[in-house]
C-alpha cells in the first residue's frame, strides 16, 4: 500500500476535514501537514492530533519545496503516507508538483478534497459562479510589485466577468494581507497606469474569515471599503464584472451594497 | 621672511579662476612627496619655515608618523606669489605605497595638474608608471619633479656629468611613459622638458629647487650646487634657490587653471550633454551655473558625522544650500562649506566653481557621487565612475578578543568601508565571520589598526592572510534548464566566456551599467556583439559578468525581469567550485516559462532556480580557477639581480624585464598573490637586505592544473564545504 493520499483540511479550523479525509488519517502509516499555502485560523495541531490519533509532522516550504517532498515520498516506499492541507488540497496551492513527482516514480497518490477558500468566497458573495474569470493573488507590497492583478482585473472586466483576488500570506513572517493593503496596492498601481479599472468609485466586495461562524462580507466602492474594519484575517477581494440582477440582489442583501445597484 | 597669510585672503582669490591651480603630489613610495608638500607650506605662511623638510606635516596621522609613510590623502588650499600676483594652490598630497593607490585615483578627479615626484637615485619605478598612468587617463597633466638630487652628490659622488646623464635618463624615462599612457591630442604638448620649465631638480629635504630658467636667472650653474655640498655650504641653498619657488612657479606657469582645464577634463570625466546648460556651465566653470560637485572623498568625523570633499565643477556652494546626491537619489540642505588646511577644515560661506570644497550634512555621499543642485536633479547625469588599477585580492577574517565588543567593530568596519572605497568588508551573520579584503598585507594591517582606534581601542585579532579567488570558464556550458522551487517556473540558460575586449572596456570604464541599454548595446556591437545580444543586455556584474535576455515574447518577464537580475547577481557572488565569485561571464537567458500567478511566482521561486541554471551550465564550460597576479619590481644592487630574478621564477612567476640603471637593477615580472606571503623575510636574507621592492595587483590568470585541486580543496575545507565539487545535475533539472 505504497501511496500519498492528499487529504484536504477545509476552511478555520480542525473540523473543516471530511470524514472520509479522517478515516485516510487514522489509517495512515505516516501523517504530514504543511501550513503555509494557506491560513487556518483556529486550527491546533494537538486538538487534530487527539482526534486522529495521528502524531503530524510539519513539513516547511523548504522540505516541500526546495528538498522536494523527499521525506514524504520516502514514507510513501514504505507505507501509506498522508498530507494534509489547507483548503482543497490541489487547489489555490502548488502540490500538484509533488504529486507528479510521486507517480513518474511509480507511487500511486490519491485525493481526498475539502472545501476550498475558491468556492467559499464565490458562495458568500452571492454572486454566479459561471461568471468569474482568471483568479490572482496579490503580492505583499514587501515583495517585488506586479502588476498583473491590476491587468487580470481589467481583462476580466472586458468580458464582463467577475476577479477574485486571493491576498499574499507569509506564515513565517506572520504576515497576512488586509482588504485594505490589497485596494492600496492596486490603487498604487492605477496612479501609474491610470486606466480607470480601480478607482476610489470602483465597486470591489471585501471577505473575511470565509469557513467560520462569523464571515464579514461587505460590498462597496473602494473609498468605503478602505475605511471598512474587517476584522482578523483572512481576508479576500472580489472585483464583479457586469452584474446579473439576481447578483445586484445579492450584493445588496448579502453584503450591504449601495441600494442604487439594483437599477 | 615667512609670510602668514590668513584663510580670509586665500577665500577672496579663489573666486578669480584664472589664478586657481588645482594639483596634486603624486609618485612612488618614499621619493619625498610629503617632505616637499612641506616646504611648500612652509612658504605659504602657514607652518613655521624651521620644521618644514622635517615635520611631514600633512603626515598628521599617528600611524604616518609612526610609519614614516603616507597612508591617506591630504588637502591643503595655500597661496603663492608671482610677480607680485597671488595665485591660490590647492593641493592634494598623495601615498606612494601601492596598497593605497586608490586614495590617488580618486583625488585625480578633483585636480588638473599633477607634480610627479621621482627621486633620483632610484629614478622611474614601478609606483611612478602607475600613478602617471593614472593621472593620464583623467586627463590631468604632470610636470617632473627629480628630488633628493643631494644624495647623487653626497652619497653616491657623481661627477656632474654622471648626474646630468642620469637626469637625463629619468626625463627620458618618464616622457616614455607619457608616449605610452597618454591620449594622441595631448601627449606631445604633455611631455616635460627642462628648457620649457616642466621639470625641476632639488632637494625636498634640503629645500633647495630650480628650474632651468631659474638657474639662469640667478646666473647659477650646476657645479655651483655640487661646490656648495663640498664645502659644506648647501644650508644656503634654500636662500638662493628657494623650492616652493621652483615648484610653484612651475605649477602657476605650466598647470591649467579650472576655466582651461574644464574645456577638456569634463568630456574625459562626464557623459552627458555637452550642449545642455550643465554641461556648457562646466565646461565654463561657470558659477552662475547649475551647481554640480563630483566627491572625491568621504571621511567620517566622530564630532560633525559625514565629511564629503570633491571638486566644485561649476556653480558655488553655500551653506544651507539644497542639494541632490544622484546614486543615493536623496536630497540634502548644507549644512557646511569648508575647505582644508592640513588636519584641519576652515569653515566658509561659500566656495565657488572650480575650487576643491568640503561639506557637512550629506550622509549618504561616497567617493565617486555626483551632487547637483536640487532644480536641476532630474536632468543630471552621473560623473564617470572612478576606476581604479587594482582589486582587492588579498583576505583576513577578524575577531574581537571580547565577544561584547562585536557591535563595535561592527560599526567600526562599516566606518571604515565608508572612508575606504578599496576595503571590502564582509559580515556573514550566519557563519559569524567578519572579513576584510585589500589590496595587500599593509593595506589589511592599516585597516586593522584603524578598526581599533574606531573601536575605541578595541582588541581585535586576525587570522593568516589568504588569497582571493574567481571562478571562470574556458568554453561554452549547455543549455541548463533549472526549476523554481514550487517547480511552476523554468529558467533555460547558456554560459560562455565574456570576450577578452569586453572585459577590457569593462576595466577601462568604456561599458557601465550607468550607460543605459541603448549606448551599451552599440558599445558592444562595436566590440563584434550581434545585434539581438548587443541590444538586451539586462545587467553587468560588478565581477565583470554580463546577463543577456535572449528570450522573445514571454508573458510577464517584465515583471520577473528584476528578480532574475537578483538570482544572476546572487550566482556570480559564489560560484560552485569554491563559492569565489564568478569572473568574466556571459549568461545568456535563452528560454523562460512562468507561473501565471504573482504570488507563485515571486523573488523566492525566481531568485534560486536562475542562479541554479547558471551554476549548472557553469559547470558544464570548462570551469576554472582564476588567481591574481601581482607585478613584482624589485630595485637592487647588480651583484644581486640573479638571486632575486630566479626567487621571481622559483615562486610560479616569470621575469618581464632587467633593466640596469647606475649601481641599481630594476627586475620586473610577475608573480601569483598566492606566493608572495613571507617574500619580505626570503628577499631579506637572499640580498642581505638590499633589495627594495613592491608589489602592486596587475590581472587575474587561470591557475595552472597541478594547483587548481589543491586551492578548491583549501577554500571549500575552510568554508565547511563537502569535499567534493558538485556534479552539474545538482544544478540542473530534467524537463
Ligand atoms: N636625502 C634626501 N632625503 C629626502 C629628500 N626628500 C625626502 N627625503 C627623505 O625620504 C623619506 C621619505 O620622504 P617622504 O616625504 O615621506 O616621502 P613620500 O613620497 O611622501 O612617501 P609616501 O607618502 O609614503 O609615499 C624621508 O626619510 C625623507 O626625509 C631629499 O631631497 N633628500
Ligand atoms: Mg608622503
Amino acid at each position: 500500500m505504497d501511496e500519498i493520499v492528499f487529504v484536504g483540511l477545509g476552511l478555520h479550523d480542525e473540523m473543516g476535514i471530511s470524514l472520509r479525509g479522517l478515516e485516510e488519517v487514522k489509517t495512515a502509516d505516516n501523517v504530514f501537514i504543511e501550513l503555509y499555502t494557506s491560513l487556518l485560523p483556529n486550527f491546533s495541531i494537538e486538538r487534530f492530533e487527539k482526534i486522529s490519533g495521528k502524531k503530524l509532522h510539519v513539513v516547511s516550504r523548504r522540505e516541500l519545496e526546495e528538498e522536494n517532498g523527499e521525506a514524504i515520498l520516502k514514507a510513501a516506499e514504505t507505507g501509506k503516507a498522508v498530507l494534509l492541507v489547507p483548503g482543497d488540497p490541489l487547489i489555490a496551492t502548488t502540490h500538484v508538483a509533488l504529486r507528479i513527482q510521486a507517480e513518474k516514480i511509480g507511487i500511486k497518490t490519491r485525493v481526498v478534497h475539502g472545501a476550498s477558500i475558491l468556492s467559499a468566497v464565490i458562495g458568500l458573495s452571492g454572486l454566479h459562479n459561471y461568471k468569474f474569470g482568471k483568479t490572482v493573488t496579490i503580492p505583499l507590497p514587501s515583495e517585488t510589485p506586479s502588476e498583473t492583478p491590476y491587468e487580470v482585473i481589467a481583462q476580466n472586466k472586458r468580458f464582463g466577468l467577475h476577479t477574485l483576488c486571493l491576498l499574499d500570506i507569509k506564515v513565517d513572517g506572520n504576515r497576512y494581507m488586509k482588504i485594505r493593503e490589497g485596494l492600496e496596492s492596486l490603487l498604487k498601481i492605477e496612479e501609474k497606469r491610470r486606466e480607470r479599472i480601480v478607482t476610489m468609485d470602483t465597486l470591489a466586495l471585501g471577505i473575511a474569515r470565509a469557513g467560520s461562524s462569523n464571515p464579514t462580507v461587505k460590498a462597496g466602492f473602494l473609498k468605503d471599503l478602505l475605511t471598512y474594519d474587517f476584522g482578523e484575517p483572512p481576508h479576500s477581494i472580489i472585483f464583479p464584472g457586469k452584474l446579473h440582477f439576481m447578483e445586484a440582489e445579492a450584493l445588496i442583501v448579502l453584503a450591504c451594497a449601495p441600494e442604487n445597484l439594483r437599477r | 621672511m615667512p609670510k602668514f597669510r590668513q584663510t580670509g585672503d586665500i577665500l577672496k582669490l579663489m573666486s578669480s579662476k584664472e589664478d586657481i591651480r588645482n594639483i596634486g603630489i603624486i609618485a612612488h613610495i618614499d621619493h619625498g612627496k610629503t617632505t616637499m608638500t612641506d616646504s611648500l607650506l612652509a612658504e605659504a605662511g602657514l607652518l613655521s619655515p624651521k620644521i618644514a623638510g622635517e615635520a611631514r606635516a600633512l603626515d598628521y596621522l599617528e600611524e604616518e608618523q609612526k610609519r614614516g609613510i603616507t597612508i591617506k590623502t591630504a588637502n591643503i588650499s595655500l597661496l603663492h606669489e608671482m610677480g607680485d600676483r597671488p595665485y591660490v594652490i590647492n593641493l592634494i598630497d598623495t601615498p606612494g605605497h601601492v596598497d593605497f593607490t586608490g586614495k590617488v585615483t580618486r583625488a585625480l578627479r578633483a585636480i588638473d595638474g599633477a607634480v610627479v615626484v621621482v627621486d633620483a637615485v632610484e629614478e622611474v619605478m614601478v609606483q611612478t608608471e602607475t600613478v602617471t598612468r593614472q593621472a593620464l587617463e583623467e586627463r590631468v597633466r604632470p610636470v617632473l619633479f627629480i628630488n633628493k638630487v643631494d644624495r647623487l652628490i653626497r652619497e653616491l659622488r657623481l661627477t656632474p656629468d654622471e648626474i646630468q646623464n642620469k637626469l637625463v635618463r629619468i626625463i627620458r624615462d618618464f616622457n616614455n611613459l607619457i608616449d605610452i599612457y597618454g591620449e594622441p591630442e595631448f601627449k606631445e604638448k604633455w611631455k616635460v622638458d627642462p628648457a620649457k620649465e616642466t621639470v625641476a631638480f632639488g632637494s625636498a629635504l634640503h629645500k633647495w629647487g630650480f628650474t632651468l630658467s631659474m638657474a639662469q636667472q640667478k646666473g647659477i650653474r650646476f657645479s655651483d650646487i655640487v661646490d656648495a655640498y663640498a664645502k659644506d655650504e648647501y644650508q644656503d641653498l634654500p636662500e638662493l634657490l628657494p623650492l616652493h619657488t621652483a615648484i610653484l612657479d612651475m605649477v602657476v606657469k605650466n598647470m591649467p587653471n579650472p576655466i582651461e582645464a574644464q574645456k577638456y577634463r569634463i568630456t574625459k570625466v562626464w557623459k552627458g550633454e555637452m550642449d545642455s546648460e550643465i554641461g556648457q556651465a562646466m565646461l565654463n566653470c561657470d558659477d552662475n551655473g547649475p551647481t554640480v560637485m563630483c566627491i572625491t572623498l568621504a571621511q567620517m568625523d566622530p564630532h560633525a558625522g559625514l565629511v564629503a570633499t570633491g571638486r566644485l565643477f561649476s556653480g558655488s556652494m553655500k551653506e544651507g544650500g539644497r542639494v541632490f546626491l544622484v546614486n543615493a537619489k536623496k536630497g540634502y540642505r548644507v549644512q557646511q562649506v569648508s575647505m582644508y588646511m592640513g588636519a584641519f577644515r576652515e569653515v566658509v560661506g561659500e566656495i565657488t566653481g572650480g575650487n576643491i570644497a568640503a561639506l557637512l550634512g550629506l550622509d549618504l555621499a561616497r567617493a565617486g557621487e555626483t551632487l547637483i543642485d536640487v532644480e536641476h536633479k532630474d536632468v543630471m547625469f552621473p560623473f564617470e565612475r572612478i576606476k581604479y588599477v587594482s582589486e582587492p585580492v588579498i583576505t583576513i577574517a577578524i575577531e574581537p578578543k571580547h565577544p561584547r565588543e562585536l557591535p563595535r567593530l561592527v560599526d567600526a568596519m562599516n566606518r571604515l568601508s565608508i572612508e575606504d572605497p578599496n576595503l571590502v568588508t564582509t559580515v556573514n551573520k550566519e557563519t559569524g565571520e567578519y572579513l576584510l579584503s585589500g589590496m595587500g598585507e599593509l593595506h589589511l594591517e592599516i585597516a586593522v589598526k584603524f578598526l581599533k582606534d574606531y573601536g575605541g581601542g578595541i582588541e581585535i585579532t586576525t587570522s593568516r592572510p589568504i588569497v582571493v579567488y574567481r571562478e571562470s570558464v574556458l568554453g561554452e556550458g549547455v543549455v541548463a534548464m533549472a526549476k523554481s522551487p514550487n517547480k511552476h517556473s523554468r529558467f533555460w540558460v547558456q554560459i560562455e566566456p565574456l570576450e577578452e575586449n569586453v572585459i577590457k572596456m569593462i576595466d577601462k570604464g568604456d561599458l557601465a551599467e550607468e550607460m543605459g541599454r541603448k549606448r551599451m548595446g552599440n558599445a558592444l556591437k562595436e566590440a563584434g556583439w550581434p545585434t539581438d545580444e548587443a541590444r538586451n543586455v539586462w545587467a553587468l556584474e560588478e565581477h565583470k559578468n554580463i546577463i543577456v535576455d535572449l528570450t522573445k515574447g514571454i508573458q510577464y518577464l517584465r515583471e520577473a525581469r528584476d528578480m532574475i537580475i537578483s538570482g544572476f547577481r546572487w550566482a556570480c557572488g559564489a560560484g560552485p567550485l569554491c563559492e569565489e565569485p564568478l569572473r568574466g561571464l556571459k549568461v545568456k537567458l535563452m528560454d523562460v516559462k512562468l507561473h501565471e500567478d504573482p504570488v507563485h511566482r515571486g523573488p523566492a521561486q525566481v531568485m534560486p532556480a536562475v542562479r541554479r541554471a547558471i551554476l549548472g551550465s557553469f559547470l558544464t564550460a570548462k570551469p576554472v580557477i582564476l588567481e591574481p597576479v601581482y607585478k613584482i619590481g624589485v630595485s637592487v644592487p647588480a651583484q644581486w639581480v640573479g638571486e632575486s630574478s630566479s626567487m621571481i621564477t622559483r615562486k610560479r612567476g616569470r621575469i618581464l624585464s632587467s633593466e640596469q640603471r647606475g649601481a641599481l637593477t630594476t627586475v620586473t615580472g610577475y608573480i601569483p598573490v598566492a606566493e608572495t606571503f613571507g617574500l619580505s623575510a626570503e628577499m631579506r636574507s637572499a640580498t642581505s637586505g638590499h633589495a627594495f621592492w613592491q608589489c602592486t595587483f596587475d590581472h587575474w590568470e587561470k591557475a595552472p592544473e597541478n594547483v587548481t585541486a589543491e586551492i578548491i580543496k583549501q577554500i571549500r575545507e575552510r568554508r565547511g564545504l563537502s569535499s567534493d565539487v558538485p556534479s552539474p545535475r545538482k544544478f540542473i533539472d530534467e524537463a
